[in-house]
């Protein structure tokens, strides 16, 4: 097992330093000077010069990103060019909202989906299924944005149960931050659900039709006990999965809910620095999430090794 | 698929064989879902093709008229400019339609090919795919909202920033399609017979990666509609005067509070799109390819 998990651990070091090269080309080889946005109208090319000299803009494209990276395995990821202060600091101050909304969504989703997916399952082809996986298919293909709004206008404009946007920190209570996100969570964890809830179903299925389930029949075991005990240790793996794959879906997601909420996290930084065209911001926080993405996907592969033995090889 | 258990044939006898892709895809005529999604799917397109016909100037201003009811001019009433909201949402049909279907196509050819490359090459095959790991680290949807913001601003631009992380996932799909193929015994049989490069890969492997190509296209164009509306909806997509149901809802989220209506136009026909398109692909993925090899993201 430590063994297995020491490779998947450097495996993922080549594949962040290609996605390092990537972001860092993306800002790079894209029309625009940062010098000159950062000089403002008024400016001599001499102080453009000054500050390109700073920024090492001066430098060959292949000594940037050495100069770049360095620093940024040090985590030390520039200052932001529109406030001046370091990008690990304003990533730092952004990450507690983040956190909490992708948190609330994963409960909620898989509250909402494994129970949806074992039922549907379990009732396969009857109405009840055909239900649940039309809300699936519902589910995924109305926008976040559209589900936002839609709850927005319903228990904050019409019932006023919920803020209509805005964050409130830990630091003022628990209750008060679960309120806050309750909206954003939801809108994203029913997107979110409806893609697990169709995993589990097809993998409910197929655990409904092993031996040991009949066993479990023959012994006079009761539905639900069969159903959430039995079948569902079996789909473990496959849910694990979709949730490692999904969390891709879910960043681009919280990046939109963050934004139609007014929700001070990371994603809203990436998309303020993107409009600003504050390049160390954009590469710190796009190698933050690629970061996040490739440690979720570490996990859910050490995952599968604690769930199922076999994957150890 | 084309009958993958086989041996290769000779052209005349190929002639004659059974079409089981096509087949599977007549077979779909009778399923009720299939046919009203796909009859929603065309009254979308004629409704882009003759916007001009059916709608008014979507970009014609009218300050005096604004957040105004439903008329007889302007059927869903007026927007915060005075601009005709079923004009614009008729036309934002438009640029719905060209994103999903001009991703749909450049993710799947060079995703096809560089697939197939990787599949057939040992070194070139790892390097590829190690890129392709790396890709799939970078959240799609910031990857397509920095590309877009980046570049110069456009309809093109906009196709590009979204095709680029759709690429990835075709070409793992294609790859482990072509490696899966070329296990068989009947392909082995075919370059033991002296088959060259070319006959196994246009023979061979690209008829067998069609039906599972076109599934994921489908949800390919899927995800560039939604992922068009996210970056006209972040004021990144196309240009303000292009009428876009993204580009609507974040028209409208300055007076939601007043004018929901504003906000729902859009998203509904939005939803409507990508359910229809989501329900095709879940039966084309079903009809041709049983086994749901594809990745579904939605």
């Amino acid at each position: 097992m430590l063994r297995y998990a020491a490779q998947r651990i450097l495996a993922g070091i080549p594949i962040l330093l290609l996605v390092s090269l990537f972001i860092f080309s993306l800002v790079h080889l894209t029309p625009g000077d940062p010098a000159l946005l950062l000089a403002g109208d008024n400016a001599s090319p001499a102080q453009v010069d000054e500050i390109r000299a700073r920024l090492n803009l001066d430098q060959p494209l292949w000594r940037q990103f050495a100069l770049w990276f360095g620093d940024a395995i040090r985590l030390d990821l520039g200052n932001s060019i529109y406030s001046g202060k370091p990008v690990t600091e304003l990533i730092g101050q952004r990450v507690e909202p983040t956190l909490v909304l992708s948190t609330v969504t994963l409960i909620l989703t898989v509250l909402i989906a494994v129970p949806l997916g074992a039922v549907s399952a379990w009732r396969a082809n009857t109405i009840v299924d055909r239900l649940a996986m039309g809300f699936a298919v519902i589910g995924f293909s109305v926008p976040v944005f559209a589900i936002a709004y839609v709850l927005v206008y319903l228990f904050a404009v019409r019932w006023g149960v919920f803020p209509v946007q805005g964050y409130k920190p830990l630091d003022e209570g628990m209750l008060a931050t679960l309120h806050s996100v309750t909206l954003p969570s939801v809108s994203l964890a029913l997107v979110f659900a409806a893609l697990i809830a169709r995993v589990t179903r097809a993998s409910v299925l197929d655990a409904l039709n092993e031996n040991y389930i009949r066993t479990a029949h023959a012994k006079g075991l009761g539905a639900p006990r069969i159903l959430f005990w039995h079948a569902l240790k079996s789909v473990g793996v496959p849910v694990v999965t979709v949730i490692g794959i999904g969390f891709a879906t879910l960043i681009g997601g919280v990046v939109v809910t963050e934004s139609v909420f007014n929700i001070p996290g990371i994603g809203r930084l990436t998309v303020d620095a993107i409009t600003r065209r504050d390049y160390p911001v954009i590469q710190g926080s796009i190698l933050f999430f690629s970061a996040m993405l490739i440690l979720i996907n570490l996990v859910v592969d050490l995952s599968y090794a604690a769930i199922d033995p076999r994957v150890r090889g | 698929m084309a009958a993958p258990n086989s041996p290769p044939q000779t052209v005349a006898a190929a002639r004659t064989r059974r079409r089981p892709f096509l087949e599977s895809l007549a077979h779909l005529r009778r399923d009720p879902t299939t046919v009203v999604s796909a009859a929603i799917l065309v009254l979308f397109i004629l409704i882009a093709i003759f916007a001009p016909l059916i709608a008014g100037d979507p970009t014609a201003l009218n300050p005096i008229r604004r957040l105004g009811p439903p008329a007889p001019d302007a059927w869903l009433g007026t927007d915060q400019l005075g601009r005709d909201v079923y004009a614009r949402a008729v036309y934002g049909t438009r640029v719905s339609l060209i994103v999903g279907g001009a991703v749909a196509v450049l993710a799947a050819i060079p995703g096809v090919a560089i697939g197939i490359y990787a599949s057939m090459n040992r070194v070139g095959g790892a390097i590829v795919m190690r890129l392709v790991d790396a890709l799939m680290a970078i959240p799609a949807v910031l990857l397509a909202i920095a590309l877009a913001a980046l570049l110069k601003p456009g309809l093109p631009t906009l196709i590009i920033a979204i095709s680029i992380p759709e690429i990835p996932r075709m070409v793992r799909l294609v790859r482990s399609v072509a490696l899966s193929v070329t296990a068989q015994p009947y392909v082995t049989a075919a370059i033991a017979a002296g088959s060259s490069r070319s006959r196994l890969v246009f023979r061979h492997i690209l008829p067998n990666t069609l039906a599972p190509v076109i599934v994921q296209a489908t949800y390919a164009a899927a995800s560039a509609i939604i992922a068009s509306a996210i970056l006209s909806f972040l004021g990144v997509g196309t240009s303000p005067e292009v009428p876009s149901w993204g580009g609507m809802m974040a028209d409208a989220r300055g007076f939601f509070r007043f004018n929901p209506e504003l906000m729902f136009y859009p998203g509904l026909l939005l939803s409507v799109l990508l359910l229809v398109t989501n329900i095709l692909g879940d039966r084309l993925s079903d009809a041709l390819d049983p086994r749901k090899v594809t990745q579904k993201m939605p």
